[in-house]
């Protein structure tokens, strides 16, 4: 018991730590690294908690792919060179009221989740999910997303689909004049189209684009 | 007191297992280089030790007297951060890979989808190596890379979810015994097919190198490194090439089961059984690299989302309906 409260301390000292230098760190690049370290040593306090599948989906949901593309984006846009006007111009300062507000906001939310233990038993006995040890976590979660809430879980993976289309849909743009490689095309070409034998009269020559 | 000696045991169990991968990885590179060369009417690597077998030794001898080059311009931390990564990653992903029933570090529950997370995770070294370099080739080909790793482990999930609907487990011991009647590359083999392919891209091997395509980007994310850790970033590929041959022959050839359940095959300890798995994938890595020219990266791409991904989506419903008609799926 002794080693797991160390490492329980560890991973969530570092994942404190690292939450505090994404905001803290100047370099956009660094902080997404800090990100990172963030989501892994979560993913490892969620494997510790036994809550292994969790742990793993946000191994490989977050840090594998989410935070790769931050980390395209971060790189692409060269943001470290604009956060200093940033902070610099006047225009600054129309934003920190509003972000005082979202603060105050997520503050008083996070107030309440925390409140919510309280209230833990209650909430448990209110569904009707019920915990054994026999199966594993995998197949108890698939049974409460897959059995008990399948027409909800649908309907998230729908809208999810529907803003992915409605990105590419915003994003896509037809341009003129753009030569792309059609597989069939090239596929499909006979000899007869590509050559031609031509007799050549002496001295007369030959046009060739008629 | 208790506590230390399970220390030791566990730290001897790690040691174990590492030493034989580091080894074997330095053995397949030699191998590598034989298959490639047999293939061109070359003899490869033959003048170090007996059929020259201890050129890759030499090769990291001469890696470890090198001197190691640090950019100026470079991220200093993040650069000597990148091989580092690739390399601990590459090894880690081995805890789990069960070499017969009870020969396996840690037999959890989740391992398949351990393996995953850990070779996604892999494309950081890579982004972070041509990131730190602070040079415009490696930048393009970690940026290369991850498109590529990215897209890859697509159609790799969707492959593996093709296995566990045949399973009903994530535990890799599980997978291999759901294989005692028949391995899944029979029932399976489309999937072994496109496994294969996608994890050729996956380690960035021939024809999918474009992260280090000699020809455009000098050597891709590498080009700046330099001495050991140059050498850490090829043995780490070289580890992960290994992993993608463990892990393609637990889900498709029976992992360490004995392909004829006869009396002197059984003798056979499994973790021999699986090697020879092993060396027969890798030995496929080692000619795909030989005989096929390289991608364009469009094309990459394409093969990748519009061709792998829709393939392999429609073999999930087909095996679904196919145990759901039949009523074979596994009960828990």
């Amino acid at each position: 018991m002794i080693a797991h409260t160390i490492f329980f301390y560890i991973f969530s000292i570092i994942a404190v730590i690292s939450a505090i230098m994404v905001t803290a760190s100047k370099n956009t690049v660094h902080s997404v690294f800090f990100l990172i370290l963030d989501f892994i040593s979560i993913s490892c306090l969620f494997i510790m908690i036994g809550a292994e599948f969790l742990g793993m989906i946000m191994l490989i949901v977050y840090v594998g792919a989410v935070a790769v593309l931050f980390l395209f984006v971060v790189m692409m846009l060269n943001v470290a060179q604009q956060k200093n006007q940033w902070f610099i111009s006047k225009s600054s300062s129309n934003h920190i009221p509003i972000g005082l507000v979202i603060s105050a906001l997520i503050f008083f939310e996070l107030i309440i989740v925390i409140g919510g233990w309280k209230y833990k038993p209650d909430l448990q006995n209110s569904n009707n999910f019920t915990s054994s040890n026999e199966i594993t976590n995998t197949h108890s979660l698939g049974q409460v997303l897959y059995t008990d809430y399948i027409h909800i879980f649908q309907i998230s993976g729908m809208i999810l689909l529907i803003a992915m289309i409605g990105a590419i849909v915003l994003t896509f743009r037809q341009r003129e004049g753009v030569k792309t490689q059609s597989y069939i095309k090239q596929i499909s070409r006979e000899r007869s189209e590509g050559v031609e034998v031509l007799e050549v009269a002496s001295r007369k020559g030959v046009k060739i684009d008629e | 007191m208790e506590y230390i000696s399970l220390i030791f045991l566990e730290v001897y169990k790690i040691l174990f297992l590492l030493i034989p991968v580091l080894v074997s990885v330095a053995m397949i590179v030699w191998l590598d280089r034989r298959v490639w060369a047999f293939v061109q009417k070359r003899q490869g690597p033959n003048v170090v030790g007996p059929f020259g077998l201890l050129q890759s030794l030499a090769d990291a001898l001469k890696y470890i007297f090198k001197e190691i080059i640090i950019p100026a311009s470079s991220n200093k931390i993040i650069f000597i951060l990148a091989p580092i990564i690739t390399m601990t990653l590459a090894l880690i992903a081995w805890a789990v890979i069960p070499f017969s029933e009870d020969q396996v570090l840690a037999n959890i529950n989740v391992g398949i989808l351990y393996i995953f997370a850990v070779s996604s995770l892999g494309v950081y070294g890579i982004i972070m190596g041509g990131w730190a370099s602070n040079s415009k080739y490696p930048f393009l080909g970690s940026i290369r890379s991850a498109a590529q790793m990215v897209s890859y482990e697509v159609s790799i999930g969707i492959i593996i979810i093709n296995v566990l609907l045949c399973v009903g487990s994530l535990n890799l011991n599980d997978i291999v015994k759901a294989q005692q009647n028949v391995w899944f590359i029979i029932p399976l083999f489309p999937m072994f097919i496109i496994f294969f392919i996608s994890s050729l891209a996956e380690t960035n091997r021939p024809p999918f190198d474009l992260p280090e395509a000699e020809a455009e980007l000098v050597a891709g994310y590498q080009t700046e490194y330099s001495g050991m850790m140059y050498a850490m970033f090829w043995l780490g590929e070289y580890a992960n090439i290994l992993l993608m041959c463990a892990l393609g022959s637990i889900l498709f050839l029976g992992g360490w089961l004995s392909p004829i359940e006869l009396y002197p095959f059984n003798l056979i300890p499994g973790a021999v059984w699986l090697i020879f798995k092993i060396l027969f994938l890798f030995i496929l890595f080692a000619l795909v690299k030989a005989i096929v020219p390289r991608y364009r990266y469009d094309q990459l791409m394409r093969l990748g989302w519009k061709i792998f991904l829709p393939l392999s989506l429609t073999y999930v419903v087909l095996t679904a309906s196919y145990l759901f008609y039949f009523n074979l799926l596994p009960t828990i």
